[in-house]
């Protein structure tokens, strides 16, 4: 059950945006196989009446009163942009779509 | 692009039963964004702001910012809920839909994935051809909305053609709350037109709330269709596509109807449909192919750890319960019977998409007639050959008004005409376009008599003929008084009048 094929690596590391030679790719599909072994561990205390756990403390969100707070000025907040037309990010060309 | 083969809708329909799913985004129009405190571009005050204007550190995922839940949008959430009948979770998360695009900084959507704050509704839809459905929801769930990228300098304008974009971040963090069905099944040959009288059923729900502007054209409101077809008689669904980009309420009904009828091409061919996402495209009438849907598996989806859960208090859920408005088809059935209207009255009036208009006009003080007769009669007229909406041409509280004065005999209607002109030309309330322009009935028996007196001597025969006892002559005596009146005169008493003279001139 914990097997994790290489084109598996593949997809998840293109997923992630990160180059990876067939090297890597090969190392990384024997050490995430033991990794997720390890998780697997897990499973075998896990039983239907032991609910997961997101939040291990049981506290709620604290929820924010609706008005106005500060703003970044346009130059603030294109300061970090690579590149920007003064008031907006310029990024390259993607070849997809809105999600 | 190649036009795709299409089977005929009718013979699409024998062969095959259309299963639909929409997914409606709503912006909520609070004042703040879902997690920052920045201004939200979907609230009346803020529309328009220029690019990047309306941004916080957390929208643009700065390091060390960290996210804090609008209670507003929770609260806007749970009675959106409430009013599509959903159970609202005693305790929902937040999710990170994780994904690489530009359009959101941070690379990851907050959103909400295997706890949405509401789920397992229905929600009653009248077709226009009458025929009532329960939409069973599947879930609502809050989320962000991501920010707006223009695509500059490709040679068709489309995404594949652009050499770079412009991102935008003002409307990165809107709160959304997305609203998911259940497959529709059994709607048939009424599929799309479910598809739009949902859609319209949905913003009819959110405008009642008050909780979002609602305006398709300003993507308030979005929808996703999602078509399959399985042969008739076969039990397991086909392979959907999800049509997106469909802006109008028109455009849902055409976006479906044309999946069910590409898809019959296809299936009849003996070729199988690719699950994939699909752009509507208004001009052409028609989708093409977007990316491959991703499994859900690939948004690597994982409780959001910036963010604790949302746990309403059961105090709030009941007092939000207590506050819901009217379910739009309740208050259509409702409406309906206060006013009297026939069947095809009503019918006309809300599928002129003008039953908001006609029941604030009533309450204005109009009857029920004379509101349905001046926005489904005059103000249709005008706004169809000018192209716009009615409901953008006039106040309610005006037609109310105009309505009065007809009412109480200042005006006939056709000097009501020219009233509601002056109306739709910004020159006032009808009131001080009557003063204005000085249109009101003239009532005073002595001008009239003295009119009808010249018009009479002006024609002798026509006194004769009356004497004689045919009244349908004096026809031309009111006529010519009207005229003198220039019109500003109640026809029926300028006849009293005719008959009284000319019967009584003897004396």
């Amino acid at each position: 059950m914990s097997e994790i094929s290489a084109e598996q690596v593949a997809h998840l590391a293109n997923l992630a945006r990160i180059a990876l030679t067939d090297e890597e790719i090969d190392h990384l599909t024997a050490e995430l196989g033991q990794i997720m072994q390890a998780v697997e561990k897990v499973s075998e205390v896990a039983t239907p009446d032991v609910p997961p756990t997101s939040h291990p403390i049981p506290l709620h969100t604290p929820l924010r009163v609706d008005e106005v707070g500060d703003v970044l000025t346009v130059d603030e907040a294109l300061e970090g942009a690579p590149e920007h037309d003064g008031s907006r990010f310029v990024v390259s060309a993607i070849l997809g779509e809105e999600q | 692009m190649a036009r795709a083969a299409l089977m005929d809708f009718d013979e699409a329909l024998e062969r095959f039963e259309p299963v639909i799913g929409l997914e409606v985004h709503v912006e909520l129009n609070t004042k703040t964004k879902m997690f920052s405190s920045a201004p939200n571009p979907a609230h009346a005050e803020f529309h328009g702001a220029e690019p990047n204007t309306l941004v916080a550190p957390v929208d643009l995922g700065l390091p060390g910012s960290l996210p804090v839940v609008n209670g507003t949008a929770v609260r806007y959430s749970i009675s959106l809920g409430l009013a599509l009948g959903c159970s609202i979770a005693e305790s929902s998360r937040f999710a990170r839909k994780n994904y690489f695009y530009p359009d959101l900084a941070k690379n990851y959507q907050i959103s909400q994935y295997d706890e949405p704050i509401a789920y397992e509704g229905s929600v009653e839809v009248e077709l226009e051809n009458g025929r009532v459905f329960q939409v069973a929801i599947e879930r609502a769930h809050m989320e962000e909305d991501a920010g707006k990228l223009t695509h500059v300098g490709g040679a068709t304008g489309r995404i594949q053609g652009a050499e770079y974009s412009l991102v935008d971040y003002n409307r990165a963090g809107v709160p959304l709350v997305e609203i998911v069905t259940k497959p529709i099944v059994g709607a048939g040959a009424d599929a799309p037109a479910l598809a739009r009288a949902y859609v319209a059923t949905i913003r009819d729900i959110v405008l009642a709330l008050g909780v979002s502007e609602a305006r398709m054209e300003r993507g308030n409101l979005r929808c996703d269709a999602n078509v399959s077809l399985r042969p008739r008689g076969q039990e397991q669904f086909g392979t959907r596509t999800e049509t997106k980009n469909v802006n109008s309420m028109r455009s849902i009904e055409r976006a479906v109807r044309y999946e069910i009828q590409r898809q019959a091409a296809i299936l009849a061919d003996g070729g199988t449909i690719t699950q994939e996402t699909r752009h509507w495209h208004e001009d052409t009438g028609t989708t093409s192919p977007g990316r491959p849907k991703s499994d859900a598996d690939d948004y690597r989806y994982f409780p959001e750890p910036d963010l604790l859960p949302v746990v309403p208090d059961p105090a709030l859920i009941e007092e939000l319960r207590a506050a819901l408005p009217e379910p739009p088809a309740a208050r259509r059935r409702r409406l309906k019977g206060e006013w009297g209207f026939t069947d095809l009255d009503f019918q006309g009036v809300v599928n002129a998409g003008l039953l908001a208009e006609v029941a604030a006009t009533v309450a204005a003080g109009a009857t029920p007639a004379a509101a349905r007769k001046w926005w489904t009669g005059e103000l249709t007229r005008i706004a169809n050959a000018r192209g716009e909406d009615p409901a953008a041409l006039a106040e309610p509280a005006q037609v109310a008004e105009l309505a009065a004065l007809v009412d109480e005999g200042v005006l006939t209607d056709r000097l009501a005409r020219q009233v509601l002109e002056g109306v739709i030309a910004g020159e006032g309330s009808p009131r001080e376009i009557v003063d204005a322009r000085g249109l009101a009935v003239v009532s005073d028996d002595g001008a009239l008599v003295a009119a009808i007196d010249q018009a009479l001597a002006a024609q002798p025969d026509v006194l004769a003929k009356i004497r004689d006892g045919k009244v349908q002559a004096a026809g031309a005596v009111i006529g010519a008084v009207m005229k003198a009146m220039q019109g500003k005169a109640d026809a029926a008493r300028v006849r009293e009048l005719v008959l009284e003279r000319a019967s009584g001139g003897e004396g």
